[in-house]
């Protein structure tokens, strides 16, 4: 006899399987590691002395971070089902609760993104603004106080990074999620989509190279996290076994492997090999795929893991 | 404090859902959501089949991962017996709650916040049993204290086997249902 399992309920966005979280929350992750990503190679450029001189990227990727920034807390507001007590995360610390942690984060990064722009504004903003103008001279002036911008800007960062992958990994009933390796490789993914965007907006030869040459990196370790994160999958328990196989012939098979792997790390990664050695032009195809490739993997990661779930039965029937 | 819990004896509940009117009316659970329903499970080969019908809700774990997850403290283990309830102005409806529950218990009422079953506190306060245990024509359920070794759930834990909905999953729910 086949094993039957039952059930009366058919709650919204629980049965037949959770579907609590749609597109807002995969692109909320994605813009929040992409500026996380953002803050990590501005602050390592602080470091290294860019800000010295006039540089495109530590003018630009603040700025831009700000602006991604609300766009993901946009969409993660749109996602909220009781909009107006949104505030409540303000009036309360939770520890154990990732989320919690998060707001808190991002309640940081917002003036840790501005003080850093401070550092070397656009040269608009500096014609516009004399207060600018001269905040950004006092700042440029002291090099001690610009490391420790870099430093706070790249400890954020990483803080941020890893927090779009604990919010998933935290919550133990979806066994997919379960995995501490999340964290790290939401983290190289943002600071993937960062190293690309750069990449795509610099019109330095300089910038160019050197922020290609980290998408490289970052990306090709991200190929070894995401082989981990399976590895643990397959060598969990029975759910993560399962969870596992949803991208081993699974239901969420395709989009991983030609979306995620094909499309967003391995070919992008030969593109750009190539172009970092000059057997071709740098084009804005693999910096774009790279992007795409951090977006899809958010939008696998938390659709997948809303499909995976502990047995429901007691008799091992389902 | 107390530290409610039941036991349901699966031996005698027929799956009648009275237990899921009674809750849908007593807490005014709105059109197509439910805070308890009925499994009915099935295994094995003939002559040797095995059957269980089960009248399941949140389990008011001892280890709740919604509450742990949770952002504001909307959701909390209250004072009256270690109760899981959700204060509804605090829930900003973020639903990591509702990915966090191994057993899906709950949902988004549809004025946003996350809502389950309340072993109907507002009951229990004033001594009486959750409406599920009250109308169970069966008499399968047993409610009380499970750190009172003289309460009905206690002993009868203590006379019959029982297992626990996926105890791996490390919440330490309190819903048994007796074998």
């Amino acid at each position: 006899m086949t094993p039957e399992f039952f059930i009366t309920r058919h709650n919204e966005l629980i049965d037949p399987f959770v579907q609590v979280w749609s597109w807002q929350i995969p692109v909320y992750l994605f813009l929040g590691g992409w500026v996380a990503g953002m803050m990590i190679i501005t602050g390592y450029f602080m470091l290294g002395g860019r800000h010295v001189r006039r540089s495109p990227l530590l003018s630009a990727l603040p700025g831009v971070g700000l602006v991604l920034l609300s766009l993901g807390m946009l969409a993660l507001f749109l996602d909220l089902e009781h909009k107006r007590y949104v505030w409540r995360l303000y009036t309360t610390f939770q520890w154990t609760s990732p989320m919690s942690w998060g707001s808190w984060i991002l309640l940081l990064v917002y003036p840790a993104l501005v003080v850093t722009w401070m550092v070397r504004p656009p040269a608009l903003l500096e014609d516009l603004s004399q207060t600018v103008a001269r905040a950004s001279r006092a700042l440029q002036a002291n090099r001690e106080l610009v490391r420790a911008i870099g430093i706070t800007s790249m400890v954020l960062g990483v803080a941020l990074g890893v927090y779009t992958g604990i919010l998933l990994s935290s919550l133990g009933a979806r066994p997919l999620w379960n995995s501490g390796v999340l964290g790290v490789l939401f983290l190289a993914s943002g600071v993937s989509a960062a190293a690309a965007f750069a990449h795509l907006v610099t019109r330095s030869p300089d910038e160019r190279a050197l922020t290609v040459r980290i998408d490289n990196v970052v990306l090709a370790s991200e190929l070894g996290i995401l082989a981990l994160f399976m590895f643990g999958l397959l060598a969990g328990s029975a759910p993560q076994v399962e969870a596992a196989r949803l991208f081993l012939g699974g239901s969420y098979t395709a989009p991983f492997w030609v979306f995620v792997v094909g499309l967003g790390i391995v070919i992008p990664l030969i593109i750009q090999i190539l172009a970092a050695r000059h057997f071709v032009q740098h084009t804005p195809i693999a910096p774009l795929m790279v992007m795409a490739g951090g977006l899809a993997l958010r939008w696998v990661i938390v659709s997948a893991g809303q499909v995976s779930h502990w047995a429901h039965g007691v008799m091992g029937s389902y | 404090m107390a530290r409610y819990g039941m036991a349901i004896d699966t031996r005698l509940c027929v799956g009648c859902m009275d237990c899921v009117v009674a809750c849908k009316t007593e807490n005014q659970v709105p059109e197509g959501f439910n805070r308890d329903w009925i499994a009915y499970e099935s295994a094995g080969t003939f002559p040797t089949i095995h059957m269980e019908i089960r009248s399941e809700r949140c389990n008011h774990c001892d280890n709740p991962p919604c509450v742990a997850c949770c952002p504001t403290g909307a959701s909390h283990v209250n004072d009256l017996g270690h109760i899981v309830l959700i204060t509804a102005n605090a829930c900003i409806g973020c639903k990591a709650c509702l990915a966090s529950c191994p057993y899906d218990a709950r949902f988004i009422h549809p004025d946003g916040y996350a809502d389950k079953c309340t072993f109907c506190a507002h009951r229990v306060t004033e001594g009486l049993d959750p409406a599920c245990v009250a109308v169970c024509p069966t008499r399968c359920f047993t409610f009380g204290d499970l750190d009172d070794p003289h309460s009905g759930i206690s002993r009868a834990l203590a006379s019959r086997k029982a297992h626990a909905l996926l105890p791996a999953a490390g919440t330490r729910p309190r819903i048994f249902y007796l074998d």
